[in-house]
């Protein structure tokens, strides 16, 4: 096996309506690939049951180099935490390929 | 005699509200919104390919105009009488300025079920009423402000799933016709009500889930959501007499004018104007307005409708 280098994994929990602008966001941060899941949980504004769209959760996994997820995890803190249904953490990961991310 | 796709929404309801276990897949919620949309835009369509384009456009201008003065009507109300913030003002009066779609296709059941004919060009004033209200509200919440995405904001509510199947149905009625549309009437025809019944189950089930937002916000939600309703109804009734529509056509009318959008208006607003708190509006919409459209304010309009135009001739 070829060696494992380690990389940041950013998830964001977030409702689906931001799909759309959160791609925008990353293609300007320079995010080469992620992956969107359907969600659905309760938290601070309620249960997000994904019953229909209005209810509807994302999440979203990225992996990048640590620098890059902090400065991509600062720009969602000060442009959608105060009024979206968001939450995002960090994860350390090792991955092989690392050129990939 | 209660019409029978309403009391599949009551048993949604009451499913709701007792938390049974029933819980429809949100993608059978997407596909009758798509096959309610299309089969609406198909059957105007139909009836459109028998008569000339040209009239309509006057039409067209006093129906975006009567979205328009809901919108400014409901934002006043909610401001100033109301005293809420700004955002959720403007929110809220975007979601009653605009139209809602199964409140159309239970209107459109009712008249006909009861063989009360109504003009085809209402299915395009469903279209066109959805998307002025989104961009005075808008307006209303931001002002106009240089840093707002216009353009963006244009594609989504012109291109939005709804105004792109209705009007997209509405040119496959026109360019097939009667006969052309034959071999797909199977589908988007017999099978309509059916698909309706369904679909009010789901939003029974969606309805009961406001409840606990009414209870926190109490008489203003459940107040405003039953005056607008009927200010817009009146709005819509005297538009419809202007326009010379059928009694049907008033009704309708009226119906569209005194419903709300709990669809494209939240997914827009939601990113135009993300301050506006979405659980106010979707509780006012949803919890009180749609309820009160389909259960009782469809009847009314149509004897408001009857009323009128028996003072008029």
């Amino acid at each position: 096996m070829t060696e494992l280098e380690k990389r940041t994994l950013l998830t964001i929990i977030t409702e689906a309506a931001l799909e759309t602008r959160l791609m925008r966001d990353f293609t300007l941060h320079g995010i080469r690939g992620f992956t969107i899941s359907d969600a659905r949980g309760k938290g601070g504004r309620g249960v997000r049951d994904a019953s229909w769209q209005e209810a509807a959760n994302i999440r979203i996994e990225v992996i990048c180099p640590r620098s890059q997820a902090e400065s991509l995890l600062a720009h969602l803190q000060a442009t959608y935490y105060r009024d979206y249904a968001m939450i995002g953490f960090l994860h350390d990961v090792e991955v092989l390929r690392p050129e990939k991310f | 005699m209660i019409d029978v796709v309403i009391l599949f929404f009551l048993l949604g309801l009451f499913a709701g509200l007792a938390r049974s276990e029933l819980k429809l897949p949100a993608e059978l919620y997407d596909s009758l919104s798509i096959f309610l949309l299309l089969a609406i835009g198909l059957k105007g369509g139909e009836g459109l390919a028998t008569q000339a384009l040209g009239p309509l456009v006057p039409q067209l201008f006093a129906v975006i105009a009567l979205g328009v003065l809901q919108t400014l009507l409901g934002f006043f109300l909610l401001a100033r009488i109301g005293r809420l913030a700004r955002a959720d003002a403007a929110s809220l009066a975007a979601h009653y300025g605009s139209v809602s779609v199964a409140t159309f296709a239970v209107g459109a059941n009712w008249l006909i079920s009861r063989d009360i004919a109504f003009e085809p060009q209402m299915a395009i004033f469903l279209a066109v009423m959805e998307v002025p209200a989104i961009l005075v509200g808008i307006v209303l919440a931001r002002g106009l402000r240089k840093d707002t995405d216009w353009k963006g904001l244009a594609h989504e509510s012109f291109l939005g799933k709804g105004v792109t199947l209705l009007l997209g149905g509405m040119a496959i009625g026109w360019i097939a016709g009667p006969e052309g549309l034959q071999p797909i009437k199977g589908l988007f025809h017999d099978l309509f009500k059916g698909a309706l019944a369904l679909f009010l189950l789901e939003m029974g089930l969606i309805v009961s889930r406001q409840t606990g937002e009414i209870r926190r916000r109490g008489a203003f939600i459940v107040g405003f959501g039953v005056a607008m309703p009927m200010l817009s109804a009146c709005l819509g009734l005297a538009c419809g007499a202007l326009l010379g529509l059928s009694v049907g056509g008033m009704t309708l009318l009226a119906t569209l004018a005194a419903s709300a959008s709990y669809i494209a208006v939240p997914a827009t607003m939601r990113i135009a104007v993300p301050e506006a708190n979405p659980a106010l509006s979707l509780a006012a919409v949803l919890g009180v307005t749609f309820p009160l459209n389909i259960l009782v304010g469809i009847p009314f309009y149509h004897q408001l409708a009857l009323k009128l135009t028996g003072a008029m001739s």
